[in-house]
């Protein structure tokens, strides 16, 4: 007990540097917890979100690219296909259902995505299925928009609202196509990309003002879902082996996964740079004690002179170390709360994924713990010096 | 009656700054009797405090031997040495070396707290027999010079110590509170049935004491050192 007052006592009569130290230590902890919990939930959302579907059927070229314009809608497509390949993959009894995509055209800045009514039947996640907080959904021979929830929210559209697209995927104001669609409804938030997405019947986007008239029988891709894993195995070799026209992307996971072994490079630097902070947190705990030791080897002495034990002031030593430490990883829960607030948003507002700050994840507890270990370890050298300090040349001078 | 500190040929010895070897402590015998008070004169550089560290454990002689309440200090180890000076001794310093971090109360406290003891009660009553019970949560940096040797003085008693070890402790008062001071020391360590051994250059503390030894005559170093 005498041992925690003496350290409470130390940390408040250095006040200033055990603030400073525990936010050194508090901002590495914040760091570590996000860096791992970004990357583990960031990598887990993009590698199972699916949208439903098993493979991605598009135009010659990168796999990773028709994934995520067909299912992320990010990147622009890979090219056109005809429409005629959908119904072919429909007529095929390997495949359960297809649905195709049409993409070209924004309002401001969030894509316009042409398709069939049957997008909206099939489940995008195991059990749910599209459902519409507001109004109905669009007449596939009207000009009418049914709008994801995020992109409702941020381009103020409400039932009723007329709009009209622009061309292409980034948002030009010279851009404007002359059609004007009318939104009639608004998705529930789904927690996947198609949150961020205007939804417009498939032949509006084939047959906007301004596009190509060999766009009419078009599509970007179409999203399919097989009756069994056997079917992707036939029809990869089918598409990608025997054909050279079109690329199947199969399965979505997969490719997802090879995205994140590709920047893996970038994840072990973002590790690294957590891992140096938290170092440098350390050798903060440990500096500052450390200099404060000159100042206050009188104290150890006096401590000492009325019977403390060497042990005792060990301990002391490292009680502070790690007091600062375990003030700097409950902080550290504060910074992580800010610093996901932050990257979540932006992650939502780019990609349309929502990551869960506060699922569990056992960086949560391997942090702080991590952290109070090496605040334990910061401690050892001024413990040592503390351990040193000679009694009778600090409570009065040898005579 | 028995004796609190036995002192057989004791001596300590250090290094100068240029390498010499210098014997400080050569003290062949000297004994102090329990809940006696003695006053040793000495001036500068007769190891005064060195004598009073070796004596409380805070220092380790080269050859002789020290015991404190029947216990052999040179055969024990630090940690006993430690525990045996937390229980038995309460040592005063010149510059009264409080903790400026606690508060009246803590220090005194901390005077217990090593020994394992922890009676607010006891620290609380000794402050106020000290005259400072009404300024238990003052900090020392809040007190004049004569209430932090007050303090010290009620620190050093606490712990009901066999043996008191006082160095110098008025050197830092003017001679009203010297006398005060030395006063409130001599009384509460008969009211605590303690032994005092004192250390002190000045005459007027000295004066003060019916037993008094010339450190001078006990320190063989310190004869030559005079000699010389």
């Amino acid at each position: 007990m005498t041992s925690f007052l003496i350290a409470r006592k130390s940390l408040r009569q250095h006040l200033l540097s055990t603030s400073v130290t525990a936010l050194s230590v508090a901002l590495a902890a914040g760091l570590l917890m996000t860096v791992w919990v970004v990357k583990e939930q960031s990598q887990n959302l993009f590698t199972n979100m699916t949208g439903g579907y098993d493979a991605v059927l598009g135009a010659r070229g990168s796999k990773l690219q028709l994934v995520l314009n067909a299912v992320f809608h990010l990147e622009s497509s890979p090219g056109n296909i005809p429409y005629k390949d959908l119904e072919l993959l429909r007529k095929d009894r390997r495949v359960a259902y297809a649905v195709p995509i049409a993409v070209g055209d924004n309002y401001r800045g969030y894509r316009l995505v042409g398709t069939e009514m049957g997008m909206f039947d099939n489940e995008y996640s195991e059990g749910k299925k599209f459902q519409l907080g507001q109004g109905s959904w669009f007449d596939e021979e009207r000009k009418e928009a049914v709008v994801g929830s995020f992109a409702a929210r941020k381009l103020g559209l409400k039932l009723g609202d007329k709009f009209n697209p622009y061309h292409g995927l980034n948002y030009d104001v010279n851009k404007r196509h002359a059609d004007v669609y009318v939104v009639k409804g608004v998705l529930e938030p789904t927690s996947t990309p198609a949150d961020r997405v205007i939804w417009i019947p498939l032949a509006g986007l084939q047959t906007m003002e301004g596009h190509a008239e060999s766009a009419v029988n078009d599509i970007s891709a179409a999203l399919v879902k097989f009756r069994s894993p056997q079917a992707g195995v036939m029809m990869e070799q089918l598409y990608n082996k025997q054909g050279n026209r079109l690329t199947l992307a199969w399965p979505i996971g997969a490719v997802m996964a090879q995205l994140f072994d590709k920047i893996g490079w970038f994840d072990r630097i973002l590790e690294m740079v957590a891992l140096l902070v938290a170092i440098v947190a350390a050798g903060s705990i440990l500096a500052s004690i450390y200099n404060s030791m000159n100042e206050r080897r009188r104290d150890i002495a006096i401590m000492r002179a009325l019977g403390a034990r060497r042990t005792t002031i060990f301990g002391v030593i490292l009680i502070e170390s790690s007091t600062i430490a375990t003030i700097g990883s409950v902080l550290g829960f504060a910074i992580y709360a800010v610093i996901m607030n932050v990257a979540s948003g932006v992650i939502r507002e780019q990609t349309g994924v929502v990551l869960e700050p506060f699922k569990w994840n056992p960086i949560m507890w391997m942090a702080p713990v991590g952290m109070i270990a090496l605040g334990l370890l910061a401690g050892i050298a001024p413990a040592i010096k503390a351990y040193r300090t000679p009694v009778a040349e600090f409570i009065s001078p040898v005579s | 009656m028995s004796h609190v500190v036995e002192v057989e040929n004791l001596v300590k010895r250090f290094r100068s700054p240029e390498g010499e070897t210098q014997t400080v402590i050569d003290v062949p015998s000297f004994s102090l009797e329990e809940g006696k008070q003695l006053a040793l004169c000495g001036g500068s550089g007769t190891g005064k405090t060195t004598f009073l560290n070796l004596i409380a454990g805070i220092l380790k002689p080269d050859s002789g031997w020290v015991t404190v309440c029947g216990k052999e200090m040179s055969i024990l180890g630090e940690a006993d040495r430690d525990r045996l000076r937390a229980a038995s001794i309460g040592y005063i310093f010149q510059t009264f070396n409080l903790l400026q971090g606690f508060s009246c109360l803590e220090n005194v406290l901390l005077g217990m707290a090593f020994s394992g003891k922890s009676d607010t009660d006891q620290a609380m009553k000794i402050l106020d027999r000290v005259g400072l019970g009404h300024r238990l949560h003052h900090s020392p940096g809040q007190l004049s010079t004569g209430q932090q040797q007050r303090v010290a003085v009620a620190r050093a008693l606490v712990n009901r110590p066999k043996l008191v070890l006082a160095d110098e402790p008025t050197g830092n008062l003017d001679p009203e509170n010297a006398k005060q001071s030395l006063a409130l020391i001599r009384e509460t360590c008969a009211e605590t049935g303690a032994a005092l051994l004192l250390v002190s250059h000045d005459q007027m503390v000295l004066d003060q004491f019916e037993a008094k030894s010339d450190l001078a005559q006990i320190n063989s170093a310190a004869k030559k050192e005079v000699a010389a």
